[in-house]
Order: structure tokens, then C-alpha cells, then sequence
């Protein structure tokens, strides 16, 4: 096998217990957004667009929708002959256990993959966020800086800071100390769980952190403080694009309504970086003469004979005649009937809503409701 | 269901679609949005297990294969069998073949290969969502030599004129083939028939200097073959001309019709990664297909909208089929008018076509 300079390792096996009934049956990663893309289409597009054409891509939780969706990878461009992408789950050896015990100890069970290619550098990525990022520049700036790590940085504001893990660095962005959601956020700086680390570094500490009983082996609480604690040269990467962490069912949404306004942060329409997903190949949306379509995204395979405002259709949705959707994102295949209001929700795949219902926030409320085969059940009682 | 192998015959197809075929082949007109025309006979073909297929082509295949690539859309990028795109590159001096004998004759390699043994024979100009492994079941009951599949068009419009006409016994059995004006049974230019019997006819058609399968071995029947018909009820549209590719595809509109096409199985067609259509809060849209990736800030109605086209606040599109990747500008009104791709209607220019006669836009111009 040639070597790489850089390959990839997609932290994809969370549960992402905050979004509730939409990750039922499956990883977070290949929950649905913006009207046709899984969550994980941005990492792997990015890296096609950015050059890196070897991708692991590390499962545990409900793999099965996550792997079948992957396949060989041809729709990232990843199914190549010399790398591409390999779905790399938690498996036995001759020595026993098994399961994924933390992030770092992920990378560490697959330090055979990883050494067969024995990289220069390798890019920690998760499964969680919506961004467009050219890693290429990235890795130009972690090796103009000859940094052991380069850790990709958001501005946040100070009262968001708490929910990161935030970093603290000199005015060349060296870091010197990192903070796992601290109550009193010395900085903004929020690391976006994107490492570059080179690989010979990253290789010793993981297999110290392994060996350590104490460790929870985590990059955020393990690996990155033993490396600033020995020294080691961490960068911070400030990246300006939009980023959004969509852990749950309030961010999902409004990351969601951010495809929405004029000019939005995030460009699905480039050409030249678009985000390739799996086509699930339907014919055009059928627009009736009663419809109303305002602020809205809409995908192929929908059938509208209502109103749909300032809401986010995936493909295959039907609404009923006298119908209207305010605010809301409505997954593949759900069937609306007749004169039925569904307003700031969120409604899982395939569900069929019958005539006249109301779907939506019972009182004055901002929360985002979510709708799914649970919410159903209790309504039939 | 490997028995079947697929011919897709496109050297009889004329290309008659005005701007839309100057450079393409008919196979590869955009049509219904978002697919080519070759897409239904392909997905047809798919649906029925077919996984071998040959297709003739001779002129103007550029747009075309850039389309089909190597067929993976349809499941055909196979290690036996799958996609096999024959042009015609002939260097034989003492080939005596013409016409279409002469794309079977030159590739006979791809029927001796492949190990189905009953062959389905289709075009592209007739849009239909035949199962065709219904023909086949039909074809063995009856025992037939061919079947050809038709469908009784109670109202006969200018396009189905070059159509051939079965006359059909109370048996099923075809007991003539021709072409008077007002008979209703129109033929589908797709067929069933036994891969030794079929080269056998070749044969012997070459060997009469014949140039034309299916008139000089079907139609003349000079081997007294047992021909059959298969009814068909579904959709079914005749594109061989500008006014009937967009009276059909304006037919589409219609809600039974577009279920009739894309209900049950669905028709597969070249991915494209275009994000899902955004409607901004000036947006009017009323009675239209509209595909991926288009932006629509103007008012659309009785319109077909191909992948991404732009349509700017403040202008309209009515009655007309707009093709991937056209800017409408602001202020602009396009009325009954076939836009082909990437054509900019610049801001409040006017193109209005007669509704029966649309007015076609060449592909890449600037108005």
C-alpha cells in the first residue's frame, strides 16, 4: 500500500441521546438535514473536495443504516483502488474486549489500519456537524507551523463557550492550555473536534493513554491535555465558515432553518464543493395549482397541494390539500393529510398524519417538538 | 432474470426535434424534469431483470454517453454482461449488410456472449413503463415466434401518424401490419422474440438484401412467423416531434398522468448531487414539476423546471418546459416557450410561443 500523507478517521459511533426519537435506529451521523443529506455527507464531502481519499469511518452505535448508506463510497467519489473508505466497527481480537471505550480508544483499535498506510499526519473528524471546510488548507497550515496538533477553532460567544471545549493560545494562535466545558470560559476560541495531529506523535500517546487505567480515553479530555502538559506543539486553526454542532433536536432544527434565509451561511448550491449524498432517485416534485410554497426548501418526490412556509420538505413528502407547515422540517416520506397544522416540528420519516391533526408546541413555548412513531402512539391514545 | 437480453435500437429514430436534436440523438432529450428520454426504456429494461443490454447507435451519441457512462444508474455496470454501447465502426469490405442488419450483423459477438436466449427489442421514442417481463410470460403462453407489444390509443393525435398499426385476431394473434391513419392500435416498437430465431432472420434478411428488421422480417413476414401482440394499458406518450414532445410533457401536469408514469416502479436516471429546490418569499408557483436544485424567486406556472434552473423575483414562466441550468432574469416573461440548457433570458426580455407551437431556445444561448 502507498503511503499517505494524511488519511482521515470519521468519529461516527454516538448515539446522540439528545435527539431523542430520531436516533432510535440510528447512529447520529446519518440523521437526515437540509431536505436530502445524512449529517455525515459534509465530513466525507469535504474530504473528496479537500483530496483526502482515505477515509475510515469508526461505528459502533446502530450501525447498520450507516453502513448500508456508505456502501463502497461511490457517492463521495471514495470508492477507490488505492484507499477510499472502510466502515471500521468495533471488533474482537485474539485478547479479548472489544467496544469503543472513547474517542482516542477508537483510533487506537485501529492502529493497524492506520499504520498500513502509514501516514504523515492523520485528521480526527466526527460525525456530528454541518460545515464546509477545505482540510487541504488546514494541513498547510499544520505544516507551516510543524505543529504535533493543529486543533480547527470557532469563535463562540462567551455564553455558548460553556457547552465547548475551549481553548486558550498566544496571539500565534500556539495553544497553551485546554479547557473541557469550563464554567468560566477563559476564551471563545471553541475547538470544533477537528485534530490533525501527526501521526508518529499521535501513534506514542495513544498507546500511553491506553495502557493508563486512570484515562477515559478521549481526545478532549485525555490526549490534548497530556500533549500541552508535555510541551508538545498544539495549534489553534481559526476557521470563519459556518459550523454547526446539531446535537440536538433545537439545533437540528435551527440549523436547518438556517438554509433558509437570503443568502444562506451555508451555500448547498456551489458548484464547486457540492455535498454529495446517496440519490434516493424520485421524480420532480409535483407543485398543484392550490399550493403555496414561501421561504422553503423543498426536495424531489414531494406532492404539495397545501401551504408550506419557511419549512425544509425531504423527498418523497405528500401534503394534503388545506394543509400548512409553518416552520418546520418534515423527514423522507411522511404522509400529510387534509387540513392538518404542523408548526415548529420536526417529523421523523415515514409517518402518516392524519386529517385535520396539529403538530406542534401546545402552549406559547419556543421548544421544537419532535414527532415520531412515539408521539403518534400517545396521540392514538 | 438473466433469459432476457435487451437491444436498444435507436437507428430508425429521426431526429426531429428541431433545436433540441441538433446535437444530440433523440435518445437524449431531456424530458419529464429530470430524465432522457433513454431513461425509460433503460429503466424498463432494469425493472424486468434485464441485465445484458446491446445499444445501436450511429450519430450524434456525444450527450448521450455522456449520459449512460457506464450504466451504473440502471444497475449495469456488471463483470458479465452490463452496458454495451456498439457505434458503428465497420472496416469490413465484404460486409454485405445495410441499414440497422448491419449494427447486428457487426456485433455478433455480443448475442453469441451472452447467455440469455430470448431478446427484448425497444426504442426510445415511445415513453411507456411496460413490464416487460409480463411480455415475456405472454410470449411463452402463447408459444410465440414474436410479440409485439401495442397500445389501442382511443384518441389519435398527429404523432402517432408515423406509427405502424397491428390488426390482431380474437386469439392475440397479428394478422397484419400497416399503417392506415385511423386505426388505433399502435405499436410500441418493442418486441419479444428468441435470440436463434432473431439471427436467423437476420441472416436471412441480409441474405435478401433487405435493410430494415423489422418491415422486412415483421412486417413482410416472408418466413410465416407466429407473431402475437401484447395489449398494454399504461402510459404511453409518442415523442417524435417539437409539438408532441411538449403537448406530453405539458401532460404531465395532469396528476393521473404523472402518477401513470413515475407510480409503482421508479425511472432511474443519471445521479446528479444538486441540493433540494429553494422557494424564497417572493416565490409563486402553481401546477409545475420542478426538480432539484433550481432557486425560484418569480412566479412559475403550467411549467416544467429541469435541475437547476434560476428564476429571478419579479419574473414569470407559464406554459413553457425550462431545461437544466437556465437563469430567467428579473422582469422576464417566458411564455409557451422549450428553453433548452443554459440559456439566460436576460432581465425583461420577452419570449412568447404559440401553445401549440412552442418556441425553442437553443441550448447555451443568451437572449
Amino acid at each position: 500500500m502507498r503511503k499517505k500523507e494524511v488519511v482521515a478517521m470519521l468519529l461516527a459511533g454516538g448515539q446522540g441521546k439528545r435527539l431523542k426519537g430520531l436516533t432510535r435506529t440510528l447512529a447520529k451521523p446519518a440523521v437526515f438535514f437540509g431536505g436530502t443529506y445524512r449529517i455525515i455527507d459534509f465530513p466525507l464531502s469535504n474530504c473528496t473536495h479537500s483530496g483526502i481519499d482515505t477515509v475510515g469511518v469508526l461505528t459502533q452505535y446502530e450501525p447498520l443504516v450507516l453502513h448500508s448508506y456508505i456502501g463502497v463510497g461511490s457517492d463521495w467519489d471514495l470508492d477507490r483502488l488505492d484507499g477510499g473508505v472502510f466502515v471500521l466497527p468495533p471488533h474482537e481480537k485474539e485478547n479479548g474486549n472489544n467496544w469503543y471505550r472513547g474517542t482516542a480508544d477508537a483510533i487506537y483499535r485501529n492502529l493497524h489500519f492506520l499504520d498500513q498506510y502509514d501516514p504523515e499526519h492523520v485528521l480526527i473528524l466526527s460525525g456530528d456537524h454541518i460545515y464546509k471546510m477545505d482540510y487541504s488548507r488546514m494541513l498547510h497550515y499544520h505544516k507551516e507551523k510543524e505543529a504535533d496538533c493543529t486543533i480547527s477553532v470557532i469563535n463562540v460567544t462567551i455564553q455558548e463557550a460553556q457547552r465547548f471545549g475551549i481553548l486558550n493560545a498566544d496571539d500565534d494562535l500556539k495553544i497553551y492550555d485546554f479547557e473541557e466545558k469550563p464554567e468560566q470560559p477563559k476564551s471563545t476560541l471553541a475547538s470544533m473536534g477537528i485534530y490533525l495531529f501527526k501521526w508518529e506523535v499521535l501513534r506514542r500517546y495513544l498507546l500511553e493513554s491506553a495502557s493508563d487505567s486512570e484515562s477515559s480515553h478521549d481526545f478532549g479530555k485525555d490526549i490534548i491535555p497530556l500533549l500541552l502538559q508535555h510541551g508538545r506543539s498544539l495549534y489553534a486553526y481559526p476557521f470563519a465558515g459556518y459550523w454547526k454542532d446539531v446535537g440536538t433536536i433545537q439545533s437540528l432544527w435551527e440549523s436547518n432553518m438556517d438554509l433558509l434565509v437570503q443568502d444562506p451561511p451555508l451555500d448547498l448550491n456551489d458548484p464547486f464543493w457540492r455535498i454529495y449524498t446517496r440519490s434516493p432517485n424520485q421524480p420532480a416534485q409535483y407543485i398543484t395549482q392550490r399550493a403555496i410554497l414561501k421561504n422553503s426548501i423543498v426536495n424531489e418526490g414531494c406532492m404539495v397541494d397545501g401551504e408550506v412556509r419557511h419549512s425544509v420538505l425531504f423527498y418523497g413528502v405528500e401534503v394534503g390539500e388545506g394543509s400548512v407547515i409553518t416552520d418546520s422540517v418534515i423527514m423522507p416520506n411522511v404522509k400529510i393529510g387534509r387540513n392538518v397544522r404542523i408548526h415548529r416540528a420536526i417529523v421523523n420519516e415515514n409517518i402518516v398524519i392524519e386529517d385535520n391533526a396539529f403538530i406542534g408546541p401546545e402552549d406559547s413555548s419556543d421548544e421544537i417538538i419532535l414527532f415520531d412513531q412515539e408521539s403518534q402512539l400517545h396521540a392514538r391514545i | 432474470m438473466s433469459r432476457l437480453i435487451g437491444v436498444i435500437n435507436l437507428d430508425h429514430e429521426l431526429d426531429q426535434l428541431k433545436e433540441l436534436t441538433y446535437f444530440r440523438c433523440g435518445a437524449a432529450v431531456p424530458f419529464a424534469s429530470r430524465y432522457r428520454l433513454i431513461d425509460f426504456t433503460l429503466s424498463n429494461m432494469m425493472h424486468a431483470g434485464v441485465h445484458d443490454i446491446a445499444l445501436f447507435i450511429r450519430r450524434k451519441y456525444r450527450s448521450l454517453l455522456d449520459h449512460l457512462g457506464e450504466g451504473r444508474p440502471w444497475d449495469l455496470d456488471r463483470r458479465r454482461g452490463g452496458l454495451f454501447i456498439l457505434p458503428p465502426d465497420w472496416n469490413d469490405p465484404t460486409d454485405a449488410s445495410r441499414g440497422d442488419l448491419q449494427h447486428v450483423h457487426n456485433n455478433l459477438d455480443f448475442f453469441h456472449r451472452s447467455s440469455g436466449q430470448t431478446l427484448v427489442h425497444a426504442g426510445t421514442q415511445h415513453v411507456n413503463k411496460v413490464d416487460i417481463e409480463d411480455v415475456y410470460r405472454y410470449h411463452r403462453e402463447k408459444n410465440a415466434d414474436v410479440t409485439l407489444v401495442y397500445k389501442p390509443i382511443d384518441q389519435l393525435e398527429s404523432e402517432h401518424a408515423p406509427c405502424a398499426r397491428l390488426e390482431i385476431d380474437e386469439n392475440g394473434r397479428v394478422t397484419g401490419i400497416h399503417q392506415e391513419q385511423d386505426h388505433h392500435n399502435i405499436y410500441l416498437e418493442m418486441f419479444v422474440m428468441d435470440k436463434g430465431l432473431y439471427l436467423d432472420q437476420v441472416k436471412h434478411c441480409i441474405a435478401h438484401q433487405d435493410n430494415h428488421f423489422f418491415r422486412d422480417a415483421i412486417q413482410k413476414n416472408p418466413s410465416g412467423l407466429r407473431i402475437y401482440a401484447y395489449r398494454y394499458e399504461g402510459y404511453h406518450a409518442v415523442i417524435n416531434s417539437i409539438e408532441s414532445y411538449y403537448k406530453n410533457s405539458m401532460k404531465l401536469l395532469d396528476q393521473q398522468q404523472y402518477q401513470a408514469l413515475f407510480q409503482n416502479q421508479p425511472v432511474h436516471t443519471k445521479i446528479k448531487y444538486e441540493a433540494p429546490t429553494r422557494y424564497t418569499h417572493s416565490a409563486e408557483v402553481d401546477h409545475s414539476l420542478v426538480a432539484n436544485g433550481c432557486t425560484i424567486g418569480g412566479k412559475v406556472e403550467n411549467s416544467i423546471l429541469f435541475r437547476g434552473v434560476q428564476v429571478e423575483e419579479g419574473a414569470r414562466v407559464s406554459n413553457s418546459i425550462i431545461m437544466q441550468k437556465c437563469v430567467i432574469r428579473k422582469g422576464a416573461v417566458v411564455e409557451n416557450v422549450v428553453l433548452d440548457k443554459d440559456v439566460q433570458l436576460s432581465p425583461d426580455r420577452t419570449l412568447i410561443g404559440d401553445i401549440r407551437v412552442p418556441y425553442v431556445i437553443a441550448k447555451n444561448s443568451v437572449i
